[in-house]
Parts: structure tokens; sequence; C-alpha cells
């Protein structure tokens, strides 16, 4: 029997979630006294699966055949199933990225597994299984009981302290194959901004909106994110206006995200804005009106004109990071 | 062409939200449901479709009688029929089960669902289905077009996105972007109230799993303000006491 955590990679580096998944995979093995054995799909050296034993993982199994070689839910589930039946896992963990909450509640209907997504903190394994995840879009959490012999989870990306330890796992090949029937979602073209770094996955994130006032102020907020190593978001009236892609676009109707430390400027804090944000450990708002709703939900705040704000704090950020 | 659409009644946004004194579900009174947003996106989008093809829109959702007007707007909107399963919605494994029963008894081209409710937040009922089916499914989807018996469809990745291309048929849940939600007319209203509603049993599965209760988050500590005149007051607090930086 076992803990299997699903590892996630881009161009043949491991994302940090699955780093994170694989940390939180070992505590929860370490608990339920089962060994933490990860899979990874896809082409990736076996250099790179190695580290996965510093976070944790006994073993790796790598599935490679080369129908495995770009992402579709129905193979890449088909692949992650088989070894969960070979390995005997008890839970099956994946962090909850776009490609994985297409792809984990498939592994749990070929498991006949209980389901449980973005979930926020170590399962309870005291009595019974129990999880805990957001709901309501952030209005509310729902505590969960798992009843099913298996278990398939995905954690919310920076929802478990990642820790790394020594130690190289080993990699064993499988030769997996799907069917042709498993296999009929092609790729015609994938667009992405590889020097960009992805939100849902960002610790720091800096988020602007209407306040701003147009997107040829956009070049301070890029600034300041830049110099704390953040993602950039913003809210909805400013991607419909085109001022920044839909992409960025945070919130009931965009990306949900929950990083370490968030910063909202000129953002008056509308709730289906909070609604994607609220679950940040750390909110800062700068907004020139007092009175901002935003201020409610926020940590610390600076009441003033964002405009000269921004390039000031910038300035302090890049002192701040020279002396530490 | 035959689209299916999967909607649920979820509480209106702006709902305060608030829980039975056993903390197992919502408490309804004075909350106003609404079509969730995403699945009144792939609703539009499966009209527009079949406005432009030709075909029919059965919209289905599983839920108890309560949930008959949020079924009627979708008629309102432009759906042909609907089928209301019913019973109260367990966990996503019920849901997908009973939506799954439907279509197989359908034989539909398309499904379409909203990518996930704004009430549980799951985004789990599209791919579930479309494994209970064994079909291929492409999900958080911005842009979707039917080509004969292919669906092109773009759908987001991590800092940027895809476009795939699928044969039908296929599951595919709809994010913000793939259409704009229409307001149903008064024609729609009047002629909504005759279209047929078919009510079925549910189907029995096992319970794998279930909420034992809900709860709300501890409010944030009252802001901490920092003079606009001060950023490196800010930065010093997000080191020190924040620890963030
Ligand atoms: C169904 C539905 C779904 C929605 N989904 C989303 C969503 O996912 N995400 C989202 O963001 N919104 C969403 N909205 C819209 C939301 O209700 C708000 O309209 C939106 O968030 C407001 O964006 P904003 O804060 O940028 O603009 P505004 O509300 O116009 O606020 C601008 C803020 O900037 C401040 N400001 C102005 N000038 C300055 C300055 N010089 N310096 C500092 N501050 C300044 C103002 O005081 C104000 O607080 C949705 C709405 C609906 C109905």
């Amino acid at each position: 029997m076992s803990v299997l955590v699903y590892v996630e990679h881009s161009e043949g580096k491991i994302k940090k979630s699955s780093f994170e998944a694989t940390t939180y995979g070992k505590d929860l093995s370490v608990m339920l006294n089962l060994p933490c054995v990860a899979v990874a799909i896809g082409n990736i050296s076996a250099e790179e699966l190695k580290l996965l034993g510093a976070y944790g993982a006994s073993k790796v199994v790598h599935c490679n055949s080369p129908e495995l070689s770009s992402f579709s839910a129905q193979s890449y589930a088909g692949a992650v199933a088989s070894v969960a039946a070979e390995e005997k896992a008890k839970v099956v963990l994946l962090s909850a990225s776009f490609s994985v909450k297409g792809m984990a509640p498939r592994v749990a209907v070929k498991l006949q597994a209980g389901f449980a997504d973005g979930v926020i903190s170590m399962a309870d394994v005291s009595s019974g299984f129990k999880v805990r995840k957001g709901a309501f879009s952030g209005k509310a959490f729902a505590n969960i009981s798992m009843y099913s012999d298996i278990k398939v989870i995905t954690i919310s990306p920076n929802s478990y302290k990642i820790l790394k330890g020594e130690g190289s796992a080993e990699v064993v090949i499988n030769s997996y194959k799907p069917g042709a029937e498993e296999n009929k979602v092609k790729v015609k073209e994938t667009i992405r901004a590889t020097d960009k770094i992805s939100l849902p996955e960002a610790e720091i994130v800096v988020s602007a909106g209407r306040g701003m006032k147009g997107p040829e102020n956009w070049g301070m907020i890029e600034d300041l994110a830049a110099s704390l190593g953040a993602a950039l978001a913003c809210s909805k009236p400013v991607a419909d206006a085109g001022w920044r892609p839909h992409s960025e676009h945070v919130g009931q109707t965009g990306v949900t995200i929950s990083p370490n430390l968030y910063i909202a400027i000129g953002i008056s804090g509308a709730i289906q804005h909070l609604a994607g944000v609220s679950s940040s450990k750390t909110i800062v708002v700068i907004n020139k009106d007092p009175e901002a709703p935003f201020f409610k939900a926020a940590d610390f705040g600076i009441v003033g004109d964002a405009l000269e704000i921004v390039p000031k704090l910038t300035d302090a950020v890049k002192r701040f990071k020279a002396a530490h | 062409m035959k689209i299916l659409v999967c909607i649920s009644s979820v509480p209106d946004t702006t709902t305060k939200i608030n829980f039975t004194p056993d903390n197992k579900s919502l408490l309804t009174q004075g909350v106003q449901f609404i079509i969730n947003p995403y699945d009144e996106i792939a609703l539009t989008r499966a009209l527009e479709l079949t406005e432009k093809e030709g075909g029919k829109v059965t919209v289905i959702t599983v839920g108890d009688h309560s949930t008959e007007p949020v079924i009627r707007k979708a008629l309102a909107v432009g759906a042909n029929d609907a089928i209301r399963v019913d019973a109260v919605p367990r966990d996503a494994f019920f849901t997908a089960s009973q939506i799954a029963k439907a279509a197989t008894e359908n034989n539909y081209d398309l499904i379409l669902c909203g990518h996930e409710s704004i009430d549980y937040n799951g985004a789990r009922i599209p791919s579930m289905v479309a494994e209970m089916l064994r079909i291929p499914s492409v999900t958080i989807c911005k842009k979707l077009t039917i080509e004969g018996k292919v669906l092109t469809a773009e759908r987001e990745i991590e800092g940027g996105k895809e476009v795939v291309e699928c044969p039908l048929p296929a599951v595919v849940s709809a994010s913000e972007g793939m259409a704009a939600p229409r307001i149903p007319n008064m024609r729609g209203i009047m002629s909504a109230r005759t279209k047929p509603l078919a009510v079925t049993q549910a189907v029995d599965v096992p319970k794998l799993s279930e909420v034992i209760g809900y709860d709300k988050p501890q409010p944030r500590s009252t802001v901490q303000l920092i003079p606009a005149d001060q950023p490196e007051k800010l930065i010093e607090l997000l080191h020190t006491q924040a620890r963030v930086i």
C-alpha cells in the first residue's frame, strides 16, 4: 500500500506545486504508516525526478510512453489510475492546477474513490478521514468526511509548506500505454508566456484595478511585481477594457488564488473580486478612498494616490532586497 | 446537433452566507438563487451553436422542487426542454452519476457545463461525467467552435492557453469569455412555462464522501494603516510581522 503523489512538470522542470504536494504526501504517509510514491508522466529526465527524494518520495514511477508526451485528461488519468492500482494507493494526491482539475475527477471515477478538491490543510486521520476546503467562493469552509477505501485529493497551491531534506528517489519506468479512444484530444497550439510567473502558483501577487486610470500606468505595477518576484493580476473591468489580458483577471469569474501576499492597488474590493483572493494569507490594499470596502478585508493598508505611492514602494522594496 | 447543458442553482454572489444550527447545510431563507454564472455562459454558447447549425438544447439539473425557477429561467433564455433529477445532490459522484445516466439514455453530441459552481467550487462534474461515459473532455475553455463532428476549443493552462481539437461526442466546461449571458425576453418567459420539463428518479449510488460541517473564515483583524509617505514601514511589517517577504 502507499500514498501516491502525481507530479507535474513544465519544460522538463518539476513544478513547485508538485514539491508542495510531495511534502504533503510524505507527511500524510508518515501518519498512515505507508511509503510515499510519486508518479510523473511525459518527457522529463530521471535526474530531475530523483530530486523528489529530498521531499519525501521513496520511489518515482515514470510513465514515459510516446503516447503520453502531451497532456490529455483522459490518458493521463488512465496512467495515474493504473499506477495507483499497481502501487495499491490508499490516497492519491495532486496539486490543483488547471490541467489537474480536468484529470483528477477522472482518476476518482476510475478508482471508485471518494474525491475532495482544493484541500487547504493536512487531512485529519485521527478517526476516519477528514479534509477541509474553501466553499461559497471564499465565504466559507467545508469540512468533508471521506468514506471510500481509496481517496483522491487535490490540494490548493500554496496551502502547505514545502520541506526539503536530503536524499534521492529511485526512478522506475512504467510502460502504460493509453488506448486510442483515450487519446482523442489533440493539442494544436500552445501559447505560453514563459517569462511570466504562473498566477495560481505565485507566492506573491501584485494586482491593480481601475484606479490605475489606464494601461499606460502599468509600467510601475510591473516594476513593483518584478522587484518582489511577484505575478501580475488585475480586476475584471481592467481585463474587460483590454488594459490587461483576461488570464490575469482574478475573482469569482476569473482565476482563484491563495498567495502568501496579495497587494491590491486601485481596486475597490467588490465581493466578486474578493471571492477570488480572500484566502490570500496577507492582503495589502492601496487605495485613495479610505472608505473603499477592500480595507475591511485587508491586513495592511495605505490610503493615497497609487500613482505616487507605487514607485516609492518599489524603491523601498529594492532597498530592502539590497540590504537582505 | 443535440446538446445537454448541466445547470446548477446557486446562491446569488452578493448574498450573505449563513448555515443551519448544525452547520451542515446552507440556510436558504432569504437567499436569492440564480443559475450558476458559468452554467449560464455554457447555456448561451449552446444556444449560439444550435442557432447556427440547427439542433436542440436540453438542460439538466439534479435538485429538488426548489430548483425549478432556475430551470424555467434556462428555458426562458432559450433551451428547448429540461430534465430535473429529483434528488438533493449529496456529493459530486452522486450528481455526475445522475447526469451520466440521462446522457446515456439520450445520446447527446455535446455536453456543456460551467467549469465550476460558485457554491461548492469543485469543478468536478464535467470530468466525472466524461469519465463515466468514457468520452473525451476539454475543461476551462474560453472559446468553443464546432465544425461537423469535431470541436475546437481554447483552454486555459498555467501562464497561457492551448488550442485543442477533439471529436464529438465530448464534454466541455466553460469559463469566462466563451459567451456573454443573455437576458430572457418576454416571449421567452411566456414560452418557458409550457416547455417540457421531465422529472426523473435518481439512481442509487454509494456515498463516498459528505460535507460534515461548514464554517466561516475568521474575520481579519482590523487593517493596520501605514502613512502614504512611509512605504518602507510597510516593507518592514511584511518582513517582521507577516513574514511574507
Ligand atoms: C456576476 C459578476 C461577476 C464578477 N466577477 C468579477 C471578478 O471575477 N473579478 C473582479 O475583479 N470583478 C468582478 N466583477 C465586478 C465587480 O463587481 C467590480 O465591478 C470590480 O471588481 C471593480 O473593479 P475595480 O475595483 O478595478 O474598479 P472600481 O470599482 O472602479 O474601483 C476602483 C478603485 O480604485 C480607487 N482609485 C481610483 N483612483 C485611484 C488612485 N489614483 N490611487 C489609488 N486608488 C484609486 C477607487 O477609490 C476605487 O476603490 C463581477 C461582477 C459581477 C456582477
